[in-house]
């Protein structure tokens, strides 16, 4: 007997509302559809949680989230990253409300039951009334598998969940290539603007690898910035740009050819203007070609990097995507800075990521409204698909998967075909 | 006992309170280049992520501009290619509870609480913020040197503008 067609709680057929070159409007709308998001892909596959950087040391956590499902990312006095569900073992309180910081371990507000940074359970006071059932052992902070690559970790719920080095295939040699924008340094996360939409996750994850959007909604950033950015901007027309599927839903789209492998340079490249000041200081320490690398550097790498399902390294920043429902999304815009680098460098890292991210950037906004308007008018005609066709007549096979040109709906159309995947697996 | 008004007495504070209820007007009324004339040569605008920070300039920030970068943002928000600015909310904002940090002949400090009440399609927000404004007396007229503004929530989400603060 063959497996049943899977379907969703209503009873659609899920492999038809993901065609090649258009999906069903409900992909936006369906509460329930969103449920089933929740399970088959947040709670199943790699989720991005933290960059190495945001716990350094011994101690040092942040809260994340993994789809709906609050988690700590504490790093232990082995060095290890661990992943822990913020939920007490007890009742259930969380144990950790700060975003960031250093503990010795987490301590339940309720009732103190308290936990070590690897989430074992340490204490619980007046034991005796457990009488002898209760092993500590068998209570700890619920942890999820983890993996990491290039210091991104990522969480998942699945720990029989492929290999993440599996999972990320190709995308790997793009992670390792936007890691070259420390020009030498670690990269190291400087701050983050968080900001929500009311949209679908999936008008975002759109988004990174679109660039046919760009000088559209960005026309006003675009007239603000100096005319060697617009220019180094100008991909539209440049057959160098190109958008590439990776696979497993993972896309990369290169917008500035000339900047994707940063230790690459032909030496014909003139350096920006603006940032004469800072070859000057740069110049008082360091050698003319390190003086160079740094400052190509400054804007990132020369591409967006789409990681199905919520995040994306993105020219000089990390994007982070949360669902919050079917009709909202929280949106995480990471500044990235050198390690150990110069501070004018990292300074300037943080001016030319305030000029275009974050509420009151000025690109953000721009975004964000674009993607407001995607849901409202999603409301509006049922049956009318979103429509991902543009560049499937000159897309091509090339190396690692399909290529066509940046302005071309490829990165979109690779998310939708592991989306289908997932939501379809009978796993 | 009688309330203290002194220090509307003063005609330092009473100018330094006028302007910022004027600038707050035309914040609301969106009359950013005449908003632009309220500012000193070299001030700086600047929206905070970090509650506690001092260091603006060694911090990521949502908005941390000097007269170029504010300027830059003025005709961004008035030229018509912003779709965040077309759609801005409308707003209303009220700077009241005024603590006077610091005065000379030359500067006053001002601290106040702002609570921006804003609409956009169908719905109704408010913002509440912490505000310092540091203003120079020793011109023509006073004129606003440095305007921090604390968001009660900067340090989590907030919602993408197409307006200002």
């Amino acid at each position: 007997m063959n497996a049943p067609t899977p379907t969703g709680p209503t009873g659609t057929d899920i492999a038809t509302l993901v065609q090649d070159d258009r999906v069903d409007v409900s992909l936006y709308t369906d509460p329930h559809l969103f449920e089933l998001e929740m399970d088959r892909i947040f709670n199943r596959t790699w989720v991005w949680v933290a960059h190495e950087s945001e716990v350094p040391n011994a101690g040092d956590f942040k809260t994340a989230m993994v789809g709906r499902q609050p988690v700590i990312v504490t790093r232990d006095r082995r060095g290890g990253i661990n992943v822990l569900l913020n939920r007490c073992r007890h009742r259930g309180a969380s144990v950790c409300e700060a975003p960031r910081g250093h503990a010795n371990g987490f301590t339940c507000p309720y009732h103190a039951w308290s936990y070590a940074l690897d989430g074992k359970l340490r204490g619980i006071p007046y034991p005796d009334g457990y009488g002898d059932d209760l092993e500590k052992k068998d209570f700890p902070l619920h942890r999820l598998k983890v993996d990491s690559y290039a210091g991104m970790v990522f969480a998942s719920f699945d720990h029989e969940v492929q290999p993440l080095a599996d999972f990320l295939g190709p995308a790997r040699h793009w992670m390792d290539l936007f890691m070259k924008q420390g020009a030498g340094y670690p990269i190291k996360v400087q701050g983050e603007h968080t900001f929500r939409f009311k949209g679908n996750w999936k008008i975002q994850l759109e988004n990174t690898t679109d660039g046919y959007h760009f000088p559209i909604v960005h026309r006003s950033w675009m007239s603000s910035v100096d005319a060697e950015t617009a220019e180094m901007l100008s991909f539209m027309t440049d057959e160098k740009a190109v958008t590439h599927a990776l696979g497993n839903g993972h896309s990369v789209m290169v917008m500035v050819p000339e900047h994707v492998d940063l230790d690459q340079d032909d030496g014909t490249e003139q350096l920006q203007e603006r940032f004469g000041h800072i070859v000057e200081e740069l110049s008082r320490e360091f050698a003319p070609e390190k003086v160079r690398r740094i400052v190509r550097s400054l804007h990132g790498a020369g591409f967006n990097l789409n990681l199905f399902p919520n995040v994306a390294m993105s020219m000089s920043f990390f994007r982070v995507l949360r669902p919050v429902s079917v009709t909202e999304t929280e949106i995480r815009h990471m500044a990235l800075g050198l390690d150990g680098g110069p501070e004018i460098v990292n300074r300037e890292r943080l001016r030319i990521h305030e000029h275009f991210q974050g509420p009151f950037g000025f690109g953000s906004p721009d975004d964000s409204e674009a993607w407001d308007r995607v849901q409202r008018g999603a409301t509006a005609g049922p049956g009318l698909p979103i429509m991902v066709n543009r560049g499937l007549p000159r897309e091509r096979h090339e190396g690692d998967g399909r290529v066509s040109h940046a302005t071309d709906e490829t990165g979109m159309r690779e998310a939708y075909a592991m989306w289908k995947a997932m939501m379809t697996d009978g796993r | 006992m009688a309330a203290d008004t002194a220090l509307l007495a003063d005609p330092r504070i009473a100018s330094a309170i006028e302007l910022v209820w004027h600038e707050a007007d035309l914040l609301d009324r969106k009359e950013y280049q005449e908003w632009d004339r309220l500012w000193a040569p070299g001030g700086r605008y600047v929206i905070p992520i970090d509650p506690q920070t001092k260091d603006f300039a060694a911090t990521l920030n949502m908005v941390y501009d000097d007269d170029r970068m504010r300027r830059m943002r003025i005709e961004r928000l008035t030229s018509g290619y912003s779709i965040s600015a077309v759609a801005a909310a409308r707003t209303v904002r009220t700077l009241s509870r005024f603590v006077v940090r610091h005065r000379d002949d030359a500067v006053v400090e001002l601290g106040s609480a702002q609570v921006l009440v804003g609409h956009r399609r169908e719905e109704t927000f408010v913002l509440g913020a912490d505000v310092t404004h540091r203003i120079r007396l020793d011109g023509a007229g006073p004129l606003i040197e440095e305007k921090v503004i604390r968001l009660i929530n900067s340090d989590g989400a907030v919602n993408a503008s197409g307006f200002l603060l």
